[in-house]
């Protein structure tokens, strides 16, 4: 490390300010990512301050340093392997005695540490007045007030921290945990004294070991002469526990806090803790026992609505960009496989990453917005009663509830879940509840199968099918995957805070930023391989030489115009005729405004009829003519990308998994379609209309929906059994894309796609089964 | 009187006497500040009964009613 550069590391308990704190110091000049290997998020910034570089990295927010949870250990790892110059330790002071209980297990491990009091206007406001030299004196570091939501004493903050770095006053502070305990905690370290190479302090490392902590006994056992030192523990814990009659750990935590209750006392001016606060003035309405329920579901309905409604208009701009883009590029392109490959895949796929965009912009400045003010956690109280029943943790139905709009905010918004096996089976029961990329689908399946009578019927039950699976299959995972494995809900109910805009800014920019360079890769990826599975192999070998189907149509016209209307009328070209090409003109015209339901200019087509009737016989003549010619060169056409796709290798893909759905009552064009729905589950109405070559359904599709009717195989029961299949089988490539990014690996993303594919199966297969029973 | 967290009644309080349990759920209840001597008051139960929500250390903790049970407190008989 040079010189010039110091590191400092931000620790402090959960709703202390500690973000805040690292905005004001660091400002935009940050970077967030992942620890290595874990889901817990890494926040990294640097600021210039007197001369030096300052490198501060955000600890996870913990309200100790044990074991027990991935943001502890994390954060404990951060202090020991990467041994930051200075570690600012952060304080609520209107919260200050357990918060205190953070800062005496970080100066346990011996690092220099200084104090940042923070919220003291708060604190104050309370009628809590702390005594800085008297806390400084005790903890043996030094002391700075700071109002982070207001910026002030930040510089002061940096001062010392330079302060603390300079002058390396490493005052040893120790916390006296009574005869017993330190007579043991002597004899074992004069046993540890002669191991060498070891990277934690000694007095820490043996409380640690008789605290039972798992990672810093794992350490101690892989050394030479560990498992002596073991059995010396071994022995001292049962020892110390048959004087206690309590467990160890307990014993040392409640002698920590008793220490920590001394420090508190002494610096500051007794008085009662038990008043209203504002903040439970707040509460008062907010979680009220009536009124608290339909508070929260009001919540919920603006940010639904905000994130889907909202965000559906720069969601609509931002495909029509895309699109417009395509064709732009496409003009300068030669017709073929780039400029299929640029403008279908490429800037298709750059699409499907942008059009989430907005959805999860205002998807993050909400939950930022619920986080900041206080109110998340107070969601999770009012709907904890509920989501256990399943086996959820209160914040759950956030994410749940997004799933009905889509699913890859759905899977984002459990960031806010800490427990991570709440977290896991949140986002794995998500896509279960019915995204809006599935509408489409059943829309064109109930208009084509099912009278209108009960269209909503049944469309509410596929919503509700999905809301039951995702309760049972959370209520399965967290029984067999997790199974004893359930966390105690001990969740701090933070005083509500006036957010401040730059944080939530910050906040929701750093989350997107994360979806975008993540995801988006894959995202990206995936479409173009979709792409290439649809229009690949190119070179297909049809059963009909459709080009010269084409050539044949266009010489049959030619020859038709020229017996029925050119002979009789002694030309050789319809052109050598102005009468008749006005006559033709006239008569599209005529057609056109029909159909636009504009009032029809009788008058001139009277008198044209009057002036040559037959003339105008025959260009209504050629107009059939030429109709039929267009229609069969388009039917040609549809027939030839339908084969194209049957062909290509998501067509062979749709044949071969052919006989696994079979039972299911689906047929390989099914196959077809539900293969290239996993891009996105709404490209199963375009990919029908391709294979049943119906031409382009995306503005109208009642064109597919006589199709479908008309195909033998379909009937109103495999139609539902297609919607059931639909909703529950794979989430689409950007849910699982998501899914990999925010469970750090391919595995969840992975076992998703079995399982809710197994389980659509074995769901459809009954649904059908059943049906077929009941001769429907 | 001793009895559990659980079983007090909005408004009232009472000092904690000892927490039980298994050693995780244990230990993330002490770390929360809830140790012997400690004071407690509870502030209100969630619109469906449960969790509950108390005032402890200057600050405001919710937790399940089945986590309360662990938590053996002693009110001032009145």
């Amino acid at each position: 490390m040079s010189e010039k550069n110091v590191t400092v590391a931000l620790a402090g308990n959960p709703n202390s300010g500690k973000t805040t704190i690292f905005n004001n110091i660091t400002g935009a000049r940050r970077h967030v990512g992942n620890y290595s290997g874990v889901t817990v998020e890494r926040r990294e910034g640097t600021r210039q301050f007197e001369g030096k570089e300052l490198l501060v990295v955000d600890l996870p927010g913990t309200y100790s340093l044990t074991a027990r949870s991935l943001d502890e250990l994390v954060a404990r790892n951060v202090v020991i392997n990467e041994k930051p110059d200075v570690i600012v330790n952060i304080l609520d002071a209107s919260n200050l005695e357990r918060n205190l209980y953070l800062a005496v297990q970080m100066l346990e491990m011996e690092s220099p540490v200084v104090i940042a009091l923070n919220m003291v206007d708060i604190a104050e406001e309370m009628g809590e007045k702390v005594k800085i030299t008297a806390l400084s004196e005790k903890l043996g570091a030094s002391v700075v007030k700071t109002v982070g939501n207001r910026n002030k004493g930040t510089d002061a903050l940096l001062e010392i921290v330079l302060d603390a770095v300079k002058h390396h006053k490493n005052k040893s502070f120790q916390i006296n945990y009574g005869i017993e305990i330190e007579k043991k905690i002597s004899e074992i370290s004069i046993a540890m004294q002669t191991m060498t190479n070891i990277k934690y302090p000694l007095r820490w490392l043996v409380l640690k070991l008789l605290e039972n902590d798992l990672e810093v006994y794992q350490e101690i056992k892989s050394r030479l002469g560990g498992k002596e030192i073991l059995k010396l523990v071994e022995s001292a814990r049962i020892y110390l526990k048959s004087i206690f009659n309590e467990d160890l750990e307990l014993v040392i935590a409640e002698r920590r806090y008793t220490f920590v209750g001394e420090v508190y006392r002494a610096v500051t001016v007794p008085h009662s803790h038990m008043g209203q606060t504002k903040s439970d003035n707040i509460d008062s309405i907010l979680t009220h026992r009536v009124l608290g329920l339909p508070i929260f579901f009001g919540i919920m309905w603006l940010l639904f609505n905000s994130v889907f409604t909202i965000g559906a208009y720069p969601q609509a701009w931002i495909e029509n960009g895309v699109e417009a883009l395509g064709e732009f590029i496409g003009q300068y392109m030669a017709e073929g496989d780039l400029k299929s490959l640029v403008v279908d895949g490429m800037i298709g796929g750059v699409g499907a990453v942008l059009t989430f965009m907005p959805n999860i912009l205002i998807l993050f400045f909400g939950i930022a917005l619920l986080e900041d003010t206080g109110y998340m956690a107070r969601a999770a109280f009012v709907m904890d009663r509920v989501m256990r029943m399943v086996g959820l943790h209160g914040k759950s139905f956030i994410p749940l509830l997004l799933g009905f709009g889509c699913s890859v905010p759905a899977i984002m918004g459990a960031r806010t879940l800490e427990n991570q096996k709440d977290r896991i089976v949140t986002i794995l029961v998500a896509p279960l509840m019915s995204c809006s990329a599935r509408l489409p689908v059943y829309t064109l399946l109930i208009a084509a199968f099912f009278p209108e009578s009960s269209a909503g019927s049944i469309l509410f039950s596929i919503y509700f099918f999905g809301i039951f699976l995702a309760v049972l299959m959370a209520f399965v995972f967290r029984k067999i995957l997790f199974a004893g494995q359930s966390e105690a809900f001990v969740m701090e109910m933070p005083s509500y805070h006036i957010p401040t805009i730059r944080g939530i800014i910050t906040h929701m920019w750093e989350r997107s930023v994360l979806y975008l360079k993540k995801a988006g890769t894959v995202i990206l990826s995936a479409t173009v391989l979709v792409w290439f599975m649809t229009n690949y192999p190119s070179d297909t070998a049809y059963s009909k030489d459709y080009d010269q189907l084409k050539t044949m149509i266009e010489n049959t016209f030619t020859e038709q115009v020229a017996k029925e209307i050119l002979e009789p009328l002694h030309l050789s070209e319809i052109e050598d005729s102005e009468q008749l090409q006005d006559a033709i003109r006239e008569i599209k015209a005529s057609q056109l405004s029909e159909k636009e339901n504009v009032s029809v200019n009788l008058d001139g087509l009277e008198e044209n009829e009057q002036g040559d009737s037959a003339l105008h016989l025959y260009a209504l003549d050629y107009l059939t003519l030429e109709e039929r010619k267009e229609d069969e060169l388009k039917n040609l056409e549809e027939e030839q990308t339908s084969e194209k796709l049957s062909n290509s290798y998501a067509g062979c893909f749709g044949r071969m998994v052919e006989p696994v759905i079979q039972p299911l009552g689906f047929d390989w064009k099914i196959g077809v379609a539900l293969v290239s729905a996993v891009a996105a589950k709404e490209v199963l109405v375009s990919t029908l209309g391709t294979i049943y070559h119906v031409g382009n359904v995306e503005d109208d599709s009642t064109s597919l929906q006589e199709a479908l009717q008309s195909d033998p195989r379909f009937s109103p029961l495999i139609a539902y059994v297609l919607m059931v299949f639909t909703l529950i089988y794979s989430p689409c490539l950007a849910a699982l894309a998501v899914m990999k990014r925010e469970m750090n690996s391919w595995k969840w993303a992975g076992f998703t796609f079995v399982y809710s594919t197994t389980l659509a199966w074995i769901v459809a297969f009954s649904v059908y089964q059943i049906g077929l029973f009941l001769g429907y | 009187m001793i009895t559990k967290l659980h079983l007090l009644k909005q408004g009232q309080s009472g000092h904690v006497v000892r927490v039980t349990g298994c050693r995780s759920i244990k230990g993330r209840i002490i770390d929360m500040g809830i140790v012997s001597g400690t004071e407690i008051k509870v502030q209100k139960f969630a619109p469906l009964g449960d969790p509950m929500e108390i005032k402890v250390k200057n600050f405001n903790l919710s937790l399940r009613k089945s986590e309360a049970s662990l938590i053996e407190v002693k009110i001032a008989s009145t």
